[in-house]
């Protein structure tokens, strides 16, 4: 089946399927935009014991996320993986570090002797959801401002002279985090910390039969949708002006072969040309407005939903707007030439094509997740609940 | 050397270490744990009996809290084959990223789905689908493991690819020849019979302190039984698959067997050294290219390990000075080339992709079509591109390809000696477990509380033989660490180090002050 599929065509397929992750994961940063209002929303210890435990039976899927994404973008676009992580390394690993602290902070907060007390992992939990959300949306948003660096495949080869031998080099000294200087990537990252807040009160509400968090999940909503707005209309605004990575033909030499220059309005562009992509953007958009509205004004508890749906659509057409219609979805501003597209940097087309058939089981994945989320999540939780179950966080 | 900075290739390869063995303290019995749970619960469904899901929610509780430090330190792992060795990522990652891609949508969903209804679907699922999630974490565990391991033993013993000069990679033509490799069945089937090891020791170690302390005994007896069987199954596969583990080593890292045997020199009828302490190092030679040590005493076991690497006594086996040097073997006929000519080689299809490369640059059509008929080549491929990792070793000493021989020797010990006292105990306390006589043999208990130090320590050895023994292949004879490396600043990388093992350590003392809390509360404690 996948076999019949041009190298081009299963790129694209495999370009889609990260970008489905990255949206998933974006919807699933309700955990980390939960985590870091526990201390918000819970005024006692009963309240707080409702907010992580709600946050708790769903934080490994947005883990489970992360490293599928990883492992997926590693599996299709091995040089973007070699090229960021080992170049963009203190965003990364400042990343990974908000991680390795969450996932034994649910488990180990209330349990007997746990050497680092309650508030230390409470703390934890804070920690990932602030610096996890800003760090992934301020590294994604360098899809579109660039980074500073290199990639000449002819350095493996390099054992005469005195250069280095690795392909991917980061050409400045801050390795990622001269990404926190540019005022687009903050505004995604900001845009990401608060559209994560916005999704955790949605669940909150949806999640706990508790009036007291209902109504000051319902305050905060507002308070949260105000600066969301602003970062994101920045980055949009942004985007849209801004000249973007257009790959073209390098026809000079070799028809084959493909260069990289900048074009006024690219981003623009590429909503223009993919009329399907602008219209999920639109839908995604007035999905979440219309959720955070309908939960403000009325006493609706299912916004989340309607969220949810509205913030994959988005963050898809993003990518989408990255990675599509001859766009360099990893650009170097070091050397343009340099940037990584869909075409130079997958893998083989074997392994798209073997790994294609693997795709075909995350029907059956979404499948299972939705009968378990549905079986676990068949009573909201509640003051009772956490008060006799023995395994409550 | 100036092109490599040897410092920072140390700290990375530290760091990963690092990440590893505190990984591997956790995922062993995560696998093993899970699985004898499964069976427990299983116990409770078909008999009903109230005990058992007592016992199943005790260790479920303990799985949890072992379970959430794995995660912890697993995501880093994934994460600093790009970080830290971001050549080896492009190099091999049109192979390596799919077992990696693959281990995510098919077994951390699954584990991290039913994870939850185990948990927390005791009263909200009926008993049968909370059975089959407690089964699916456990398949969801091992599936994990299957395919991180088929990815380590493509590492070993690269196969199933072809080497592209035009994307500078080596690029994969068969799964299947990279998924049922002799040496991925063997690596994935011997791990986790490890680590089912690891866990019935566990186990047993924990119940027996309970019959020590007159608590809960019947819970420990069934807990033990259980436990037992578990073990004892598990062991008995583990020295099979570990012998066959050993064979494939024989053949595809012939240096790693060498090392792990203190074999300088190659002869047939070789005997394996049951027990020997290793003399210090030797001042080296004049020539100055590698370090001789030999034995305060050994025991040895004549013809022994000609026979486990080949099944025939007669058997020749290369030494680490044959390997270096070069070699024919009597037997057989076959001479292998020497370090220095393979790092020759290596360094002739170094200057052939180098050369193709500029030529496709420079858009001479015509060279770059003749220089790519090399590379097209079989007979070429497999006799000079084959050491295309050797040619990073020119005017290098080749002790640099020469892994530490005592740490490879001795770990090889440590796991294969405490692997039969492993074996022992399971026996013994399966014995004294259907003849209910447990409480009276107290020296029993005590030994099995101190067995799970051991059983540790020697799944800790049988990684350190693994990783240690193939330096300094990443890609064994494509790629040594020298190459593999991210450019970063060694300082960098020093400071994440120190970073993650400040982290690592104080979950790892929380885990253990909450496992112990959590076992001093008893069965009553366990959810």
């Amino acid at each position: 089946m996948f076999e019949s599929l041009s190298l081009l065509a299963l790129q694209q397929y495999w370009w889609i399927i990260v970008s489905l992750l990255a949206s998933l994961l974006v919807f699933l940063f309700f955990v980390q935009g939960g985590q870091t209002l526990i201390y918000t929303l819970g005024k006692t210890e009963t309240e707080r014991k409702m907010l992580v435990n709600s946050l708790g039976r769903k934080w490994e899927f947005t883990f489970t996320t992360l490293v599928t994404f990883g492992g997926a973008f590693f599996a299709s676009f091995p040089l973007f993986y070699s090229t960021s992580f080992g170049g963009a390394y203190w965003v990364w690993m400042a990343i990974l570090f908000a991680f390795v602290i969450q996932a034994v902070s649910y488990e180990y907060r209330t349990k007997a002797n746990n050497f680092l007390g309650q508030k230390t992992f409470e703390w934890f939990l804070i920690i990932n959801g602030a610096l996890g959300t800003i760090l992934v949306g301020a590294a994604v948003s360098t899809f579109f401002t660039g980074s500073e660096f290199s990639v000449n495949k002819l350095n493996l080869t390099n054992i005469f002279g005195s250069g280095s031998t690795t392909i991917s080099a980061w050409e400045g000294p801050a390795h990622g985090l001269e990404a926190v200087l540019n005022v687009q990537n903050v505004a995604l990252g900001l845009a990401i910390f608060f559209l994560a807040r916005i999704l955790g009160l949605l669940y909150f509400m949806n999640d706990i039969d508790d009036e007291n968090i209902f109504s000051r999940s319902k305050k905060q909503l507002l308070i949260n949708t105000v600066p969301f707005l602003l970062f994101f209309l920045l980055f949009v605004g942004l985007l849209l002006l801004k000249d973007g990575f257009a790959v073209i033909p390098d026809s000079a030499k070799n028809p084959l072969l493909w260069k990289v220059q900048m074009e006024p309005y690219k981003y623009f562009n590429n909503l223009l040309a993919m009329p399907l992509v602008l219209i999920m953007f639109l839908i995604g958009v007035v999905s979440v407005l219309w959720s955070i509205i309908g939960t403000l004004i009325g006493k609706c508890k299912k916004g989340i939903w309607a969220a949810g749906a509205g913030t994959v659509l988005t963050v898809f057409s993003v990518f989408m707007l990255a990675g599509f219609n001859h766009t360099a979805y990893y650009p170097s501003t070091f050397d343009l030439n340099s940037s990584l597209t869909i075409m130079n940097s997958s893998s083989s087309k074997f392994t798209l094509t073997a790994m294609s058939y693997v795709s075909l089981l995350v029907p059956f994945v979404l499948a299972y997740i939705v009968y378990a989320w549905r079986a676990i999540n068949n009573k909201k939780i509640d003051i009772a609940e956490m008060q006799e179950d023995p395994h409550a966080y | 050397m100036e092109n490599f900075d040897l410092t920072l290739i140390d700290w990375s390869r530290g760091q990963f270490a690092l990440t590893a063995m505190f990984h591997w303290i956790f995922v062993p019995l995560t696998l093993g744990l899970a699985f004898i749970i499964a069976i427990m619960e299983s116990i409770y469904v078909k008999t009903g009996d109230e005990q058992w899901k007592k016992i199943t929610k005790f260790w479920a509780t303990l799985f949890g809290i072992n379970f959430a430090i794995g995660i912890a330190t697993g995501i880093i792992l994934e994460f600093e084959f790009g970080t830290n060795w971001s050549n080896y990522s492009w190099f091999v990652g049109d192979i390596f990223g799919a077992p990696l891609a693959i281990e995510g949508i098919m077994a951390f969903f699954m584990e991290s789905t039913f994870i939850a209804v185990m948990f927390f679907g005791w009263n909200k699922v009926s008993k049968k689908f909370h059975l089959l999630s407690t089964w699916l974490v456990a398949i969801g565990a091992n599936l994990s493991a299957l395919w991180i391991l088929v990815a380590n033993a493509w590492m070993q013993d690269p196969v199933g690819m072809a080497f592209n000069p035009d994307t500078a990679r080596n690029e994969m033509v068969s799964f299947w020849a990279v998924l049922f490799s002799p040496a991925a069945i063997n690596k994935f089937l011997h791990t986790i019979s490890s680590a089912y090891v690891l866990s019935a020791v566990f186990m047993i170690g924990v119940a027996s302190w309970y019959i020590l302390k007159n608590r809960d005994v019947v819970f420990a007896k069934k807990s033990i039984l259980v436990a037992s069987v578990f073990g004892l199954m598990g062991a008995l596969f583990m020295v099979w698959t570990g012998d066959q583990s050993a064979r494939t080593i024989a053949h595809v890292q012939p240096m790693k067997f060498a090392a792990m045997e203190a074999l300088w020199d190659g002869k047939t009828n070789v005997p394996l050294i049951a027990l020997g302490i290793l003399q210090k190092p030797a001042p080296p030679k004049s020539q100055g290219t590698y370090q001789e040590k030999d034995f305060y005493f050994k025991f040895e076991v004549p013809n022994a390990l000609s026979f486990m690497a080949f099944l025939d006594v007669n058997a020749y086996i290369p030494g680490v000075r044959d390997l270096v040097n070069g070699y024919t073997d009597g037997n057989t006929g076959r001479t292998e080339p020497s370090y220095y000519d393979k790092i020759a080689l290596g360094k002739e299809a170094i200057t052939a992709l180098k050369d193709y490369k500029e030529a496709v640059n420079n858009g001479d059509v015509e060279n770059a079509a003749l220089l790519r008929t090399k590379f097209e080549n079989k007979e070429w491929m497999d006799k000079t591109f084959k050491y295309f990792g050797y040619g990073y070793y020119d005017n290098k000493s080749v002790a640099g390809l020469i892994p530490s021989i005592p740490i490879s020797f001795y770990a090889f010990r440590i796991m294969v000696m405490l692997s039969g006292h492993f074996l022992a105990l399971f026996i013994v306390m399966l014995i004294f477990s259907l003849k209910n006589k447990l409480e009276k043999m107290k020296w029993l208990l005590y030994v099995a509380i101190w067995t799970i130090p051991l059983v540790y320590l020697a799944s800790q050895a049988g990684w350190i033989l693994a990783e240690m023994g193939r330096q300094p292949w990443v890609i064994q004879d494509l790629m040594p660490t020298l190459s593999a490396v991210s450019k970063l600043d060694a300082s960098s990388v020093q400071i994440t180090f120190w970073l993650f093992a400040i982290t690592f350590t104080t979950l790892l003392i929380a885990e253990v002050k909450i496992m112990l809390s959590q076992i001093k509360k008893g069965i009553k404690g366990g959810h």
